[in-house]
């Protein structure tokens, strides 16, 4: 590596960006998810719990969170690094606050009604990388 | 990777870190405040006017019990306790306290069931049962105005620690420690709601949630819940060492007992 690829990749770990790693590019399921119940699953509280913390255009939520950044910026993102970052964003940044919403294992103290199962399931995940991908 | 690009990466990264909010900072002093701030206008209101602080009805419950005879003993806390205004003052904002016959700290639910038991000879009341929500109510209610004042020594400490371990420990399936929204995001809101700084300082307080009086573990197992980590029972050890560090880590607070949350 370069010094400019140094300072690129410091870069986007700055701001965010691609970098290796930072993007899971195939679907869980080997299929595309459903939009329309990736959004239901977003807007549910009990079930995403997206709008705990994020905001996004869901203009019949009331109440919607205000420690993360609104949905929409997903636009910004790949497909595959939307999955990243709803499957274990602490892979990307070790302080995150986002759950893991595929990961079971390494968790501490976990209510016996959720042990051993993932926040979402795979095909749930998919529905809602796809619902994302539409907020582009 | 150059040496000197490497450094720079480095460098990058590390700043990353710092610009990330602090993960082990507890709130400085002088920004310490009470879940009571960011309550809106009414519900603060609510708060302030006895008359319609719906907590007023549990501290005339527990005046009443003070007074009233018990037990085997046939002796009400009064009797040997005189006036609660004078022998509790200041009391409750120094508890969870050191417990010497059990060697390790207790609250004050605790604390007044050990009397139940040991002085009156009368059966505990149960947690969260009108009765001892009552006691505790009116017992704390002698140190409404007064600073929180925990004072930890050699006999405490490992329980004070136990406590802090606790509070910075990720748990649950959402894997969040506490002090990641009460310390590092106390100023954001979780679906509308504001986070606070979680201090201890209204216990037991009026929820409107819960449309009824509620004791600190009920609030800490509701969190827990809510993290969907595994409860503790009341009166659980782990939660008294809890409610020890958030006293602590409220000292020089003024109490509020009892006050209204939404
Ligand atoms: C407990 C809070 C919390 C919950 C719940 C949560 N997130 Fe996040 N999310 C964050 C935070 C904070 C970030 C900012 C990056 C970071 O700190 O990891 C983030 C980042 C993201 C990003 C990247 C945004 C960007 O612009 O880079 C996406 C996409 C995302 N979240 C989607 C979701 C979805 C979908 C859900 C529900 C299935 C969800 N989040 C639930 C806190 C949360
Ligand atoms: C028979 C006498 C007796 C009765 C009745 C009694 N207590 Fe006590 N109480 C004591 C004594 C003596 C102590 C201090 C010594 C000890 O640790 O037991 C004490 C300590 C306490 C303390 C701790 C004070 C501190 O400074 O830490 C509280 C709180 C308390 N009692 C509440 C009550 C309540 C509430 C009742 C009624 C339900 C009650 N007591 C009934 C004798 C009594
Ligand atoms: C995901 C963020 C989050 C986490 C993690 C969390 N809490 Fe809370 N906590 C809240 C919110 C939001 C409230 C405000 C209560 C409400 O109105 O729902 C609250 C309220 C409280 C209060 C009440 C403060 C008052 O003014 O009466 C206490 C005490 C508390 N939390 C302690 C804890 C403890 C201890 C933990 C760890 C076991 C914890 N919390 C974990 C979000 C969180």
């Amino acid at each position: 590596m370069n010094w400019r690829e140094a300072c690129a990749i410091a870069f986007s770990i700055l701001v965010g960006n691609a970098f290796a790693g930072d993007s899971i590019p195939a679907s869980l399921t080997g299929a595309k998810g459903d939009p329309a119940r990736g959004r239901a699953i977003v807007a549910n509280r009990q079930v995403g719990l997206c709008l705990l913390c994020h905001s996004g255009p869901f203009p019949e939520e009331r109440f919607q969170g205000g420690l993360a950044p609104d949905l929409r910026s997903a636009a910004r993102l790949s497909e595959g690094q939307i999955r990243q970052r709803i499957v274990d964003s602490t892979k990307l940044n070790p302080q995150s606050i986002m759950p893991a919403y595929y990961r079971s294992e390494g968790l501490e103290r976990v209510a016996p009604a959720y042990r051993g199962k993932t926040i979402l399931s795979a095909e749930q995940i998919e529905d809602v990388v796809a619902y994302l991908t539409t907020l582009k | 990777m150059t040496a000197r690009a490497a450094r720079l990466f480095l460098a990058l990264s590390a700043a990353r870190l710092f610009v990330e909010p602090a993960a082990a900072g507890e709130v400085p002093l002088s920004e310490r405040r009470s879940g009571y701030e960011f309550m809106s206008r009414e519900t603060r209101a609510m708060q302030d006017d006895d008359t319609g602080n719906p907590g007023t009805l549990w501290v005339l419950d527990g005046e009443a019990l003070w007074k009233r005879k018990a037990g085997a003993s046939d002796r009400a806390c009064s009797d040997c306790h005189g006036d609660a205004r004078e022998s509790m003052k200041a009391v409750a904002a120094r508890y969870p306290a050191f417990d010497p016959a059990l060697r390790r700290p207790v609250n004050l639910e605790q604390r007044i069931n050990a009397c139940r038991v040991g002085r009156q000879k009368a059966p505990a009341l149960a947690y969260e049962s009108r009765d001892l929500l009552a006691l505790t109510a009116y017992v704390t209610r002698q140190s409404r105005g007064l600073p929180i004042n925990i004072t930890i020594d050699a006999r405490t400490r490992p329980f004070l620690e136990a406590g802090r371990e606790a509070f910075f420990r990720r748990q649950g399936q959402l894997n969040l420690a506490c002090a990641q929204c009460h310390d590092d995001h106390w100023s954001g809101k979780l679906a509308g709601s504001p986070i606070t700084q979680a201090h201890p300082t209204g216990y037991p307080l009026y929820r409107l949630e819960w449309q009824g009086l509620g004791s600190l573990e009920r609030r800490l197992r509701g969190c827990l819940t809510g993290l969907r980590a595994e409860s503790y029972p009341y009166g659980a050890p782990e939660l008294v060492d809890l409610e020890l560090y958030l006293m602590w880590r409220a000292n020089g607070m003024r109490m509020e007992t009892p006050a209204v949350r939404p």
